[in-house]
């Protein structure tokens, strides 16, 4: 019985998130009339991927916790399925709907790696869903946001640093701080606040001393972030920087030089820190140093390589080969367990999630906010190009995290903050399109 | 619901909506960017799953073999026939023995799977952990409580003539490689000194201790050996290719040795060869002849040949072996020059890779390449894999091919391997003595195949120390074709 479901399962549960998948897409065209009974098929095929999944992992581990865990993650998806479109009738489906799946997704893969940390992550999640839930409210009511320039990216700039200073008084390598027990790592929410600051800065004025202007602000985020060695936010930043400038003037020149000075501040991080040569070395050939500085990426292959299309088997391989599985690499984990076919479908959820955020941007006829969700759609869809093509040895490894799916508070929030904005921001507009059309 | 109002708003009026909500050219192109680099990454994430699961599965540093283990017990390797070459022996209480019943004589060529993998072993090793057994014994025996049966592997090994080819072979260290021309399947493959892979585990400490000991060494594809004479096989394609219409009047008075500036090269044992002509220098393995066409060639036809017969460079080979090295003539001394074109000097070369130029030569050219498994069955006997003969290309050209046929021949017809001719077949060949020492104690070569108007096999031989090719390895190589083609008729 045991061996007929989990073996079964290898087969039925990517053919379910392949049907998903496709759906996500189909939503896409606005052809498509009946979008409601797509979204709702969706949330069908969510909630038996789901039942799959822990079905897996109760039967292979033969433990009851992983019953009562399923009990309350489904609660906490149909909350975010079903209950945040019964607050907000005008929210986005499809976005709601991918939340879920990442998320679930990512809290099954988190408990078959460390149970603890997949209740933490649970409780993260209850918690950036009961604070999320008041941004759309908030947002139709705050109407000094665009004022506040430069507070953004002041702010931005002093809590990045102090980061910085604090790792280096204490001699240490984090790139986090802990309060309380608690851990926070600024950098993931001073990706909203750089938005904003951007958003704001050129909404009304993209001359070519205000591009300048924010492109040092810009520079000082960077430059203190590959200081502190985490060259993935870095990279992040810079590349939100450079579109978000990119679709504020329009002026292709700007994606042009943002290539070039991309490639030389690369060159010239590469030639002055030790730590980019490392990530660049590691890359070119891992199996040289396979046992240090290559390490985590060749388990990752193995991870990767060893699961194939479909999978090992949830709770059959062993993820925890590789370091930092559950932050980094948990793509590499999903592949081995649940299958590249599985992983594929993942990426493309995600590139569903991009291209409906494009979508809505076009529509938004303020620029403030239209900046604002443009921009977001860059942060997250390249950090996903940063963690899977890291993990995958496509680009040289940076160390971020796949949003909503891997282990880290910081990144689940901040995740969770920019979707609801976005949220928010979508609701706002089909509000003032009904003042329009009423008119 | 939004959705449902839009449309419902575009019907009632569709000209006061904007015509292209999408008319944001760099939004636009920045999903098309976006979508780009995705295409590039899940294409690249699809390849690497496509081409790249066994190599990932086998590297020792992936923890996972030890998990498929667990749960699978290693599948059988047989030979062509079905004999068990190995097997797992469980005792019912969670004991595996991994049992090889042909004890020494697979040793190199099936391998171990204990203190480390080699031969089919590592070859195979994905197929043999991994279990292709129904779902409903999968679940048997789950319930039970057993390891599922790793999937089994059918290779090319023929067990009579390893059989023959290890006793020929005897108390003297060397290889043997068998081969069939025409799908590059191996028939056999023997190595001595040899052990028994039953008690690596126990011997493993003395052998290791050992410094001297080769014994796991496989001399039939890491062995390097310099070629001795039947390197002229490949200092004779150069001559074809340099003078294609003249080498047939070719000419030379052997006086038993040959001097070109200071140097100076001697026939085998002073031998003094007369007059000979082409075919003649080769049947009669001239040393002084092809030290003269050695000189001859032009370092640029030299090297373009050893390029075509893959000398510095990887072979088409699943199974792990040593490259083979030579020098091209260019940067040499005469001297060394007519070494090399004699097989002597600096040349390296191994069993396996003068046994894929023979069977070029047999195979109008054209390299098949050597291949071991056949294929790989689940525990009911339904195929999972099948490997079929397949075609490197050609080493040289049909023409170039049959010249060196008819040389070959007239070796085994008049020359230094005439211990072969006068029997029911005929064969075709080349010796080799390999000098390895300034005692002039030497290496027993042969390299040839048979019937040589239509070849079915190729035999290639080193005895190591045991003197001239055509005293020692050619006998052996009798011995192998009279077994095989005494089986057949």
């Amino acid at each position: 019985m045991r061996e007929y479901v989990t073996e079964l399962s290898k087969f039925i549960i990517p053919a379910l998130m392949a049907i998903y998948t496709l759906c996500s897409f189909a939503c896409l065209f606005d052809k498509w009339g009946k979008k409601v009974a797509i979204y709702a098929f969706q949330a069908v095929f969510l909630f038996m991927i789901q039942l799959f999944l822990f079905a897996d992992l109760a039967l292979v581990n033969g433990d009851l916790e992983y019953v009562f865990f399923y009990a309350f993650v489904q609660v906490l998806l149909l909350a975010m399925a079903v209950m945040v479109p019964a607050i907000y009738d005008k929210a986005n489906r499809l976005l709601l709907n991918n939340m879920c799946m990442l998320s679930g997704v990512g809290l099954c893969v988190i408990s078959r790696l460390s149970f603890g940390r997949a209740v933490r992550q649970y409780i993260i999640m209850l918690l950036s869903l009961a604070v999320s839930l008041f941004i759309p409210w908030a947002l139709s009511r705050i109407r000094f946001l665009k004022k506040l320039t430069w507070a953004y990216g002041i702010l931005g700039i002093v809590m990045l640093g102090a980061v910085l200073i604090y790792s280096e008084v204490t001699y240490g390598a984090e790139i986090s701080f802990t309060i309380g027990g608690v851990t926070f790592q600024p950098s993931e929410f001073v990706k909203i606040l750089f938005l904003f600051f951007l958003a704001a800065a050129l909404w009304d004025d993209t001359s070519f001393p205000r591009v300048a202007v924010t492109a040092a602000v810009a520079g000082a985020h960077v430059v203190i972030l590959v200081l502190s060695k985490d060259l993935g936010s870095a990279l992040i930043f810079f590349v939100g920087y450079v579109f978000v400038v990119f679709a504020a003037t329009r002026n292709y020149l700007y994606l042009c030089a943002g290539a070039l000075g991309g490639s030389g501040a690369a060159w010239g991080a590469y030639n002055l820190f030790a730590h980019v040569r490392n990530r660049v070395i590691t890359w070119l050939d891992p199996w040289a140093y396979i046992d240090n500085e290559g390490f985590s990426i060749t388990q990752s292959l193995f991870a990767i390589g060893s699961g194939s299309w479909f999978g090992m088997g949830l709770s059959k391989g062993n993820p925890g080969a590789i370091p930092f599985v559950e932050k980094d690499f948990i793509f590499s984990s999903v592949c081995e367990e649940l299958g590249v076919a599985f992983g594929i479908c993942v990426i493309l959820v995600t590139l569903s999630c991009f291209l409906e955020m494009m979508k809505m941007a076009a529509r938004i006829r303020d620029r403030f906010y239209q900046l604002i969700v443009y921009g977001i759609g860059i942060m997250y869809i390249f950090q996903i190009f940063l963690t899977v093509g890291g993990g995958t040895k496509l680009i040289p490894l940076t160390g971020v995290t796949l949003p909503f799916v891997s282990y880290g508070g910081s990144s689940v929030m901040t995740t969770m903050i920019m979707f609801f904005l976005i949220q928010g921001i979508y609701i706002r507009m089909q509000q003032e399109g009904e003042k329009h059309s009423a008119r | 619901m939004p959705d449902k109002k839009d449309s419902t708003q575009r019907k009632k009026k569709p000209n006061a909506k904007k015509k292209h909500p999408l008319n944001r050219p760099e939004i636009i192109v920045t999903s098309c960017l976006f979508g780009l680099l995705f295409a590039v990454l899940i294409g690249y994430l699809g390849y690497f799953t496509a081409t790249s699961e066994q190599e990932m599965l086998n590297n020792s540093y992936n923890s996972r073999q030890a998990i498929l283990l667990s749960r699978n017990y290693r599948g059988t390797i047989y030979s062509a026939d079905g004999d068990v070459l190995a097997q797992t022996a469980l005792d019912g209480h969670q004991g595996e023995t991994r049992v090889y019943p042909y004890a020494n004589l697979f040793s190199h060529i099936v391998g171990y799977a204990t203190k480390g993998r080699t031969g089919i072993e590592s070859l195979a090793n994905y197929y043999l952990i991994n279990t292709s057994t129904s779902l409903s014994n999968k679940a048997a025996n789950d319930v039970a409580g057993l390891k599922n049966p790793g999937d089994s592997v059918y290779t090319t090994l023929d067990v009579a003539l390893q059989k023959t080819a290890d006793e020929q072979l005897g108390i003297y260290k060397g290889a043997i490689v068998v081969t069939q021309v025409s799908t590059g399947k191996i028939l056999a493959m023997v190595s001595h000194p040899n052990f028994d892979p039953n008690q690596i585990a126990s011997a493993w400490d003395s052998i290791i201790a050992d410094e001297n000991s080769s014994v796991l060494l496989n001399r039939a594809t890491h062995g390097q050996y310099p070629p001795g004479s039947t390197f002229k096989i490949v200092t004779a394609l150069g001559y074809i290719r340099e003078n294609p219409d003249t080498y047939d009047s070719y000419s030379f008075q052997c006086t038993g040795s040959f001097r070109s500036g200071e140097s100076r090269i001697k026939c085998y044992h002073g031998t003094n060869h007369g007059q000979v002509d082409f075919v003649s220098s080769f049947a009669k393995s001239c040393n002084c002849s092809f030290a003269n066409i050695g000189t001859s060639l032009s370092k640029e036809t030299f090297g373009e040949i050893l390029d075509d017969l893959l000398f510095n460079q990887p072979l088409p080979l699943t199974l792990s072996y040593k490259e083979s090295s030579a020098i091209p003539t260019g940067g040499q001394s005469v001297s060394e020059v007519m070494q090399t074109s004699i097989g002597q000097g600096r040349t390296q070369m191994t069993p396996i890779h003068l046994n894929m130029i023979t069977s070029a030569i047999a195979y109008g050219g054209v390299l098949m390449k050597p291949y071991v498994i056949d294929r790989v069955e689940n525990d009911a006997g339904r195929v999972i894999k099948s490997y079929q003969p397949s075609s490197y290309g050609p080493l040289m050209t049909e023409e170039e091919a049959a010249e060196l046929r008819e040389l070959m021949t007239a070796v085994v017809e008049g020359g230094t391997a005439k211990k072969l001719s006068g029997l029911s077949y005929t064969a075709a060949g080349k010796t080799g003595s390999a000098e390895y020492n300034d005692q002039g104690d030497s290496h027993a070569w042969f390299t040839g195949f048979a019937p040589a108007q239509d070849p079915e096999i190729c035999v290639t031989i080193i005895v190591e120390g045991a003197g001239s090719g055509g005293d020692y390895a050619v006998p052996i190589a009798r011995r192998i074709f009279d077994a095989y083609f005494s089986r057949e008729k």
